[in-house]
């Protein structure tokens, strides 16, 4: 333990990082402390983004842009403020391209459909969607629909052996008839980090649109977009509030500012009109044209607390301590007889989510024993089966740290691993 | 957490040993059910001979429970007139369904009584039904193939 309390990246002040997060200090079942090792799945959420969210309702609740008096002004304020936070932590290049859905999945849905409608980037039969085999099912499925709605051909990249995306057909892949590249920047199940600006550039070279799930890559690798050549930077990146420390029912899309306006609206309502009449509408200029009804109110009030909490930490040392745990959990696991990793063995070129096979007990076996010690991991497909598929397993076990992680939790997982084994009765 | 409840050692024996597993080539109906949450699979024949359960025959993938309740179903269930055989299974979904408070019948249910403990156990209560869920398919489907009916099954598309 003592050598591992000293493993270099290691945020220096994790004692005090975890006193910001109220639920690491529960017990569960048999007295048995919390090891949350499902971080992928959802985040934990520190005691700011709790107050910040419980002030606003207490104080400041309102509805937001059409109340006319100062709680309504407060609230918009608060609303419009979760939008800066946001765009500071995206290094957007306006405030405006940053929209507020429900989650990452309606973020990729609004840009899926939209696509689909006439317009200058209206897709059609002849044109071709270009996906990954890694993709979470929420990557998947809307361009699955794009794709049946309008005529269009679905292709997708392959895996390589070693968990990395398959490059090599590239030039069959991505063609003049690509109108859309969509992958995800890191993956759930693999933890796959994508070269985002390699493939970027090889899809705007042929005039498609980029799409970027940036889900698991929020939470811990640092984004700046502003600071990305154009060709290199995505048409749209999405994500979801809850995995960046933030609450659930919030998610992000930002897109290129000229793109959304030319784009048709998504979902008609209050907030994403100009003006009504029985035959015609006009609509709101962006972000509010994609915003239709009362948003998420308190929720975008959370996430702004949330990323500008991640802020004052800060991504570069998030991301290093999500290595250092990373390299850590590798080293321990790799000790256990029977396991196996799936994807990248290197740390530094992947994220903070480890899927594992052990042999002769099943996922759920040992998510159930590990769960009966207090170890909190994921066990199944993880919304990723036809990836699951590629590497011939049907689910995979699945432990995922954040930047409250310490390496004494991952003795707990490898111990949990063991006991397993022996619970088993493998030999 | 009583890990032991869940896990009894029948259970254990049924998954390191599952009986009846395999397709076989005598059926009227194969159905292919999931549970979409976990992606546990089994795909299932049933066949049925004057009125009788004369084979289950199945290919599974998926945690002990699952696995092993496959095995138990296997057990109960071959051999028996079918009406006896939807009693069965009618028990043992209400055994699992009883969010522990059930008391199983160890003369109907036999080796399915060591699934007590697994319906303590909200997540996996789902794990222990998917074979159970599939033979019922099956065999209303297999029913309505034969007109072969013990009882007064409805014939169902």
């Amino acid at each position: 333990m003592t050598a591992a309390l000293s493993l270099p990246g290691l945020l220096s002040d994790l004692a005090v990082i975890r006193q910001d997060f109220p639920i690491l200090e529960r017990t569960l079942a048999g007295d048995r402390p919390l090891v949350y090792l499902d971080s992928a799945n959802t985040s934990q959420k520190p005691q700011v983004v709790i107050d910040t969210m419980v002030d606003h309702l207490e104080r400041h609740n309102a509805n937001i842009a059409r109340a006319m008096h100062q709680l309504g002004a407060e609230a918009t304020e608060a609303f419009e403020a979760g939008r800066d936070k946001v765009a500071a932590f995206l290094g957007a290049p306006s405030r405006d391209e940053v929209i507020f859905t429900k989650n990452a999945s309606e973020a990729l849905n609004l840009v899926a459909n939209v696509l689909a409608w006439k317009g200058p980037f209206q897709v059609g039969e002849g044109d071709d969607v270009v996906i990954t085999e890694m993709e979470h099912h929420s990557n998947i499925v809307p361009w699955q629909l794009l794709s049946q709605r309008t005529g269009a051909s679905l292709k997708w990249f392959g895996l390589t052996d070693g968990g990395e995306l398959d490059l090599s057909n590239i030039d069959e892949l991505i063609t003049e008839r690509t109108k859309v590249v969509a992958f995800t920047w890191v993956s759930n199940m693999l933890g796959t980090i994508n070269p985002v600006a390699e493939l970027t550039r090889r899809a705007h070279a042929v005039g498609a649109l980029v799409v970027v799930d940036a889900s698991q890559a929020a939470p811990q690798l640092p984004i700046d977009l502003s600071a990305m050549v154009p060709e290199e930077r995505p048409d749209f990146v999405v994500f979801t509030g809850h995995k960046v420390v933030g609450p659930t029912g919030i998610g992000v899309l930002w897109g290129r500012g000229d793109l959304l306006e030319q784009l048709p609206p998504f979902l008609g309502g209050g907030e994403m009109i100009a003006t009504v009449t029985m035959e015609k509408s006009t609509y709101a200029g962006i972000p509010h044209r994609f915003e239709a009804g009362t948003p998420p109110i308190v929720e975008a009030v959370g996430l702004g607390a949330a990323v500008e909490y991640l802020g004052h930490i800060g991504l570069d040392r998030i991301h290093a301590h999500e290595q250092a745990i990373t390299a850590y959990a590798l080293e321990g696991l790799q000790t256990i007889k029977g396991l196996t990793v799936m994807g990248p063995l290197d740390a530094t070129q992947r994220g903070g989510a480890i899927s594992f096979e052990l042999e002769g007990v099943h996922p759920h076996d040992i998510a159930q024993v590990l769960d009966s010690r207090g170890v909190a991991v994921r066990a199944g497909h993880h919304c990723a089966k036809p990836a699951h598929q590629r590497f011939g397993v049907q689910a995979s076990t699945r432990m995922s740290s954040y930047l409250y992680t310490t390496p004494a939790e991952i003795d707990a997982l490898v111990e949990g691993l063991e006991y397993t084994r022996s619970y088993f009765k493998l030999g | 957490m009583d890990l032991d409840a869940l896990y009894q050692d029948i259970i254990l024996d049924h998954y390191k040993n599952p009986h009846g597993k395999g397709l076989r080539e005598e059926f009227e109906a194969e159905v292919h059910h999931v549970n979409p949450t976990c992606g546990d699979e089994i795909t299932l024949r049933v066949h049925i001979e004057d009125g009788r359960v004369a084979d289950v025959s199945y290919d599974s993938q998926g945690c002990s429970i699952s696995q092993a309740s496959a095995s138990v179903l296997y057990e109960l269930v071959h051999g028996k007139p079918v009406d006896e055989a939807m009693a069965i299974h009618a028990k043992f979904q209400e055994l699992m369904q009883g969010k522990g408070q059930v008391e199983p019948d160890e003369d109907v249910l036999e080796d399915g009584i060591a699934f007590a403990g697994v319906a303590k156990f909200p997540a996996r209560v789902k794990c222990a039904l998917l074979s159970w869920m599939a033979w019922k398919d099956a065999t209303v489907q297999s029913i309505g193939q034969t007109g072969a009916a013990g009882g007064n099954q409805e014939e169902k598309a």
